[in-house]
């Protein structure tokens, strides 16, 4: 009953060319003391789609990926996974459901080795944890999962190594990895790009693009050429808010977003097509309120 | 441990996953949990257990009466091992188990003696049900939190065994009569005599070690490792993680019913003492000492403990400073952990290190 009258409110549910949502979210908001750091957000994530979420810092970009992957519970507002209403069930339920999400500073387990840290993630598809008698290295199934997890984002090679040598690109190239060694229909990735270089960008966008076929992903990102350049519909939050929300051609024409996000001194406009913002390893870690709430 | 069997051949399981097509390293054989892995495997172990197997032979009475105590301490030990090096989960509460699974093999036997295994069911069974509830309660908590709320549960269980007049009050109670196993008319374990309950003892010791060692090398004991090393990756991957805890915290309470139990029959008496804070620090204390991270820490911790405790309480060898043995037993314990912040078992890293300079 909520969920046919809210799917009827949402305008991108009358688009019929688009394939279903696969992950929907009406009238989200959370309140931390009295600052909406999320308000009134409905989003829609569909396979097929790389749908890009950016915003200015503080615009509640992090705490909206914590709300959909149910790190945080909104204070209203309702999320799907399908027709499930998932809004109750907490994170790791919902993962099981097949949400899988990466972090904005990099979640691995950095003394396991490469092929361990996606071996434990792919356990939790087929836990038993009660056979004590069974060797976890010779988990015959994780280990599959696990190495074609590392084939598909381009770590193979490093499977032996432990995480914590990796480069800085390639433990947010593992974090994906242990992300599709879950098997998620839908992933949430919180700024996949922070602080990597223009060959590991690109090859992160590589992997993005060729999970797009069957993945409904939601990207927060800092980096609009990277957005403008594969995200099929993007979103743009401002101070809790969805100012709006089209395909990136729209959204580089729509004047209140170049108001809104890049103030009125007429700076570099996202029509140009130019990086709006410093790049990624200048960008303070710090300050971003409501960005990096604790764990439940 | 986790990998104690890490030498043999990873057989089978490893080919299964190199038939893999998009496996690019098929010979790569899975990386077990590098913070356990130890070196010797179960040799180790093995050989230590048949030396103490072989050590009522040699040594006198005092000293077999010692090394039950060591061992029982082990058994102690390990059981919060489990909690601390596997999970990093610093309970500092955990002398109200060994205390429940004494009183209950105590108040269990009445005055007449009872049967072995209902006995030493009840003792587990009751330390783990406290576990439970404790557990269940406290790992909403995290860090200092949950140092606190398992120290003040431990602290509730001392003031009702001391304040109450079943158990004996402050001054305890004695164990009249001590366990027996029997099939029919036939006697075939009696605790009371020394030699059975001794290797009664060293078998528990075995025992607990290796259904730790199973249990951390199985997929549930990486997923305590995962928990460990990060819980959030572990919730966003989708395990439960507060169940997992819930159920390592309930086994490590098990295990220290058992070592209560063994502490009773070994004691023949139980006096509030055992559930006191201080004796949840001793225990952490050991497996600080011996390494944590480690199930063979653990047991070498609690040997180290017992004997330092040994040592600085004797008049003989230190004449009136024994009579402050907590002091000289404290500045050791901080030269230990200065000198070696790894432990015991870190001594011959610590050792290469100090030699290649």
């Amino acid at each position: 009953m909520v969920d046919a009258t809210a799917a009827a409110a949402h305008p991108a549910a009358t688009i019929a060319a688009r394939p279903a949502a696969l992950v929907r979210a009406f009238g989200l908001g959370r309140r931390f003391g009295g600052l909406a750091a999320v308000d009134g957000v409905s989003i829609d994530l569909r396979v097929g789609e790389i749908h890009a979420v950016i915003g200015t810092n503080g615009a509640g970009k992090s705490t909206l990926v914590n709300l959909l992957s149910g790190e945080l519970a909104p204070s209203e507002g309702r999320v799907y996974i399908g027709d499930a209403d998932v809004t109750r069930w907490p994170q790791p339920r919902r993962a099981r459901a097949g949400l899988g999400r990466s972090y904005q500073r990099t979640t691995i387990f950095p003394e396991f080795s490469v092929l361990e840290n996606c071996r434990l993630a792919a356990q939790a598809r087929r836990p038993r944890p009660w056979r004590l008698w069974e060797d976890a290295a010779g988990d015959a199934t994780g280990i599959r999962d696990a190495n074609a997890a590392l084939a598909s984002a381009g770590l193979a090679s490093d499977a032996r190594r432990i995480a914590g040598t990796l480069s800085h690109g390639a433990k947010r190239q593992l974090e994906i990895a242990m992300c599709l060694a879950t098997a998620p229909r839908a992933l949430l990735l919180d700024e996949p790009l922070a602080g990597m270089g223009a060959e590991e960008s690109a090859r992160m966008l590589e992997l993005l693009a060729a999970l797009r076929p069957t993945h409904a992903i939601l990207l927060v990102e800092h980096d609009m050429d990277a957005v403008f350049r594969i995200a099929d519909r993007i979103t743009v939050m401002v101070d809790g808010r969805v100012i709006a929300s089209d395909v990136p051609d729209s959204i580089r024409a729509d004047r209140s977003v170049q108001e809104a996000y890049l103030g009125e001194d007429g700076a570099p406009t996202l029509a140009a097509g130019a990086a709006a913002l410093p790049p990624e390893g200048a960008r303070p870690a710090l300050g971003r309120p409501g960005a990096r709430p604790a764990p439940p | 441990m986790g990998s104690e069997a890490a030498g043999a051949p990873r057989d089978a399981a490893a080919d299964g996953s190199a038939a893999s097509p998009v496996d690019a390293t098929p010979d790569t054989p899975p990386l077990p949990d590098i913070a356990r892995r130890e070196p010797g495997g179960w040799l180790v172990p093995a050989a230590a257990f048949v030396l103490l197997c072989a050590l009522p032979i040699v040594v006198a009475p005092y000293t077999l009466d010692l090394v039950l105590r060591i061992a029982v301490y082990a058994i102690f030990a390990l059981s919060l091992e489990l909690l601390v090096g596997a999970v990093g989960l610093v309970s500092l509460g955990h002398a109200a188990f060994l205390g429940i699974g004494a009183y209950a093999a105590v108040l269990g036997s009445g005055d007449d003696g009872a049967p072995l295994i209902p006995l030493l069911l009840l003792s587990v069974g009751a330390a783990a049900a406290y576990a439970l509830a404790v557990g269940a309660l406290s790992l909403r908590t995290r860090g200092v939190y949950f140092i606190m709320v398992t120290l003040a549960f431990a602290q509730m269980a001392f003031f009702v065994v001391h304040d109450t007049r079943a158990g004996g009050g402050s001054d305890g109670i004695f164990l009249n009569a001590k366990p027996v196993l029997r099939i029919g008319a036939t006697t075939l374990l009696d605790l009371g005599q020394r030699l059975p309950f001794f290797y009664t003892v060293l078998a528990a010791l075995a025992a607990t070690y290796a259904f730790l060692a199973l249990l951390l090398a199985s997929r549930f004991g990486h997923a305590l490792g995962g928990i460990r090393v990060n819980e959030t990756r572990m919730r966003a991957a989708g395990f439960s993680t507060y169940l997992y805890k819930l159920a390592a915290f309930v086994i490590a309470g098990a295990l220290a019913g058992l070592a209560g139990f063994l502490l009773a029959v070994k004691d023949a008496a139980v006096n509030p003492e055992l559930l006191a804070w201080n004796q949840s620090g001793v225990v952490l204390l050991m497996i600080i000492l011996g390494g944590i991270g480690s199930l063979r820490g653990a047991v070498i911790g609690a040997c180290a403990f017992t004997l330092l405790t040994e040592l600085f309480q004797s008049d003989a060898l230190l004449g009136p400073l024994a009579a402050h043995w907590q002091l000289s037993l404290g500045i050791a314990i901080i030269v230990f952990v200065a000198v070696l912040p790894k432990g015991l078992i870190g001594i011959g890293a610590r050792w290469r290190s100090l030699v290649r300079g």
